[in-house]
């Protein structure tokens, strides 16, 4: 962990328009939790459809991939990495401070809102609001490792990140029970389902393969990365 | 403390941008010369440890650079791509560095190193509203900040007015006399002539030339020179000029002659001479080729 490379990276992330992007899916997510409760639907079926498909199905995966890729892909596409980069420090503790930046973002614009929402549909009925947050935390950790790692070994982040999290994670992943195993989000889900005693909500993930699947990809996901990053070129413009 | 290059190429795919380049670069400053696509971005990459060889070796005072991030306490490096956070400000940029550097004082270090490139009044603007010269010199702050050895340089004097270049050059020269390694990059002859003591020519990757800026001028001087002549008499004069040996072949064209120069001295020489005796009133005499590109196309030819 590096505080120089911390600092600058949440200010190119949260100084610029950026921060829009990141607040906006929150918003929508607190407003829709607001919407329920005032038109008379703040019971525990609603909350857990929104949470499960709004807040982990639609809004994590989503900022996962704009906090994820942004604290890194930008500054390799405009070459501002190289200011980093041409100091005497050692590229994985630039890539393990940037998903430490990432996964912060990730707690507080993705499992804060999660909790807020529930709260103000439930309040802290059976622990739905609590499940939630902690399943939204643990996968926007895993989500912030994958896509810094995809950040870096690609310049087509967004565009895979996109296809990734929309076509495999909400689509497969809901047709083919099977793909479920392994999606993230599903991870997180069996989380939130073991802190959660609702009978509207049950995960199809076991909690003996989410947690080590979560721990693997996120370790894994970081270590690839930064050792990419050790040998990051620049090919110039020749 | 010094760089080493030995047999160092650089292949992307079936693209050769650097080919078998063995070169040392020691302390005072070097210019590295080349048109634009020489390969000298590249070859400054691998030095920096931005770039793996595809063959050979690049050492620091025998040290390997590629995937060793401790170089850097003894490298700074000025990109030539803009590589500057456009919303921090000048000082920030600097002081970022500093920190980076874990320098004991990183505020002093950062104060000296603005004031070395003149940017103390507008440190605390914003880089993006920076102009292209204000730029340049934030990054050359930044790349001094922890007093390096070694500087590298990658074209500075692009987009640069010529106050600020002249500032930057002294500022280049100045830092060579005290026992610094600077190496940088350039397309333009006279800008390397007048900051390096040493010049190293790269051309379509190769190394095509070395040694102090006298001997690569007579290097470009001494090739065969392309003349086109006109007078009063081309045919006479051509007749004349066939019968000495430093000419190596005259065409006659319908607007004058062209002439093929192989010694440029002694033909320089020459041509007034014979003009005179033959009685030939001359009435144009112009090189043909002295651009730079046929300067570094002859030393292509000549090196392979």
């Amino acid at each position: 962990m590096n505080t120089v490379v911390a600092g600058i990276t949440y200010r190119a992330l949260l100084g610029r328009r950026r921060i829009i992007l990141l607040l906006l899916l929150p918003l929508a997510l607190i407003g829709l939790a607001v919407l329920f409760r005032v038109f008379g639907n703040g019971d525990q079926r609603t909350a857990v459809l929104l949470l499960q498909n709004f807040a982990i199905g639609t809004m994590l995966p989503l900022l996962g991939l704009i906090a994820g890729t942004g604290v890194i892909a930008p500054e390799i596409d405009d070459g501002t990495i190289i200011h980093l980069m041409s100091k005497p420090i050692s590229r994985p503790v630039i890539v393990q401070t940037k998903f430490l930046v990432a996964a912060s973002l990730l707690a507080l614009f993705a499992a804060v809102p999660t909790y807020v929402s529930g709260w103000l549909l439930v309040r802290g009925e059976d622990g739905i609001a609590a499940g939630f947050a902690v399943g939204t935390l643990v996968a926007g950790i895993a989500y912030a490792a994958v896509f810094l790692l995809l950040g870096i070994v690609t310049r087509h982040a967004v565009t895979i990140g996109i296809v990734y999290a929309l076509v495999w994670e909400s689509l497969v992943g809901n047709l083919i029970p099977g793909a479920r195993k392994f999606s993230i989000q599903h991870w997180g889900q069996s989380i939130a389902d073991q802190l959660t005693d609702s009978p509207f909500f049950k995960s199809d993930v076991t909690l003996g393969f989410a947690v080590p699947a979560l721990l693997a990809v996120t370790v894994a996901a970081v270590l690839w990365a930064g050792h990419r990053l050790r040998s990051f070129s620049l090919t110039g413009d020749e | 403390m010094k760089i080493e290059l030995s047999q160092v190429s650089r292949w992307y795919g079936n693209v050769v941008a650097v080919n078998d380049v063995t070169m040392t670069i020691g302390p005072g400053v070097t210019g590295l010369l080349g048109p634009n696509g020489a390969g000298k971005s590249t070859l400054l990459h691998m030095m920096a440890g931005f770039l793996a060889p595809s063959n050979g070796t690049v050492t620091l005072d025998g040290t390997r650079v590629w995937k060793n991030h401790h170089i850097y306490r003894n490298i700074g490096l000025v990109p030539e791509r803009e590589g500057v956070y456009g919303f921090l400000t000048g000082w920030q940029f600097v002081l970022s560095a500093a920190r980076l550097h874990s320098l004991p004082d990183p505020v002093e270090a950062a104060r000296k190193a603005l004031a070395t490139v003149e940017m103390e009044e507008p440190k605390d603007r914003r880089v993006e509203t920076y102009s292209k010269g204000m730029r340049q010199r934030v990054k050359v702050a930044a790349a001094l900040v922890h007093d390096p050895a070694i500087l590298l340089l990658d074209e500075p004097f692009n987009g640069m007015d010529p106050r600020q270049r002249l500032h930057l050059m002294d500022l280049i020269r100045a830092m060579g006399t005290a026992g610094k390694t600077i190496l940088f990059s350039s397309h333009i002859l006279e800008e390397v002539e007048r900051v390096a003591q040493h010049i190293e020519v790269l051309v379509a990757g190769r190394h095509a030339a070395s040694g102090n800026f006298r001997e690569i001028r007579r290097l470009m001087t001494d090739r065969p020179h392309l003349f086109m002549i006109r007078s009063s008499d081309d045919r006479k004069l051509a007749a004349a000029l066939v019968r000495d040996g430093s000419t190596g072949g005259i065409t006659l064209r319908p607007d004058g002659l062209e002439v093929q120069a192989t010694e440029f001295r002694r033909f320089a020489r020459l041509l007034p001479r014979v003009a005179r005796d033959e009685g030939v009133r001359l009435h144009q005499v112009s090189p043909a080729d002295e651009d730079l590109e046929s300067v570094f196309s002859y030393l292509i030819n000549r090196s392979t």
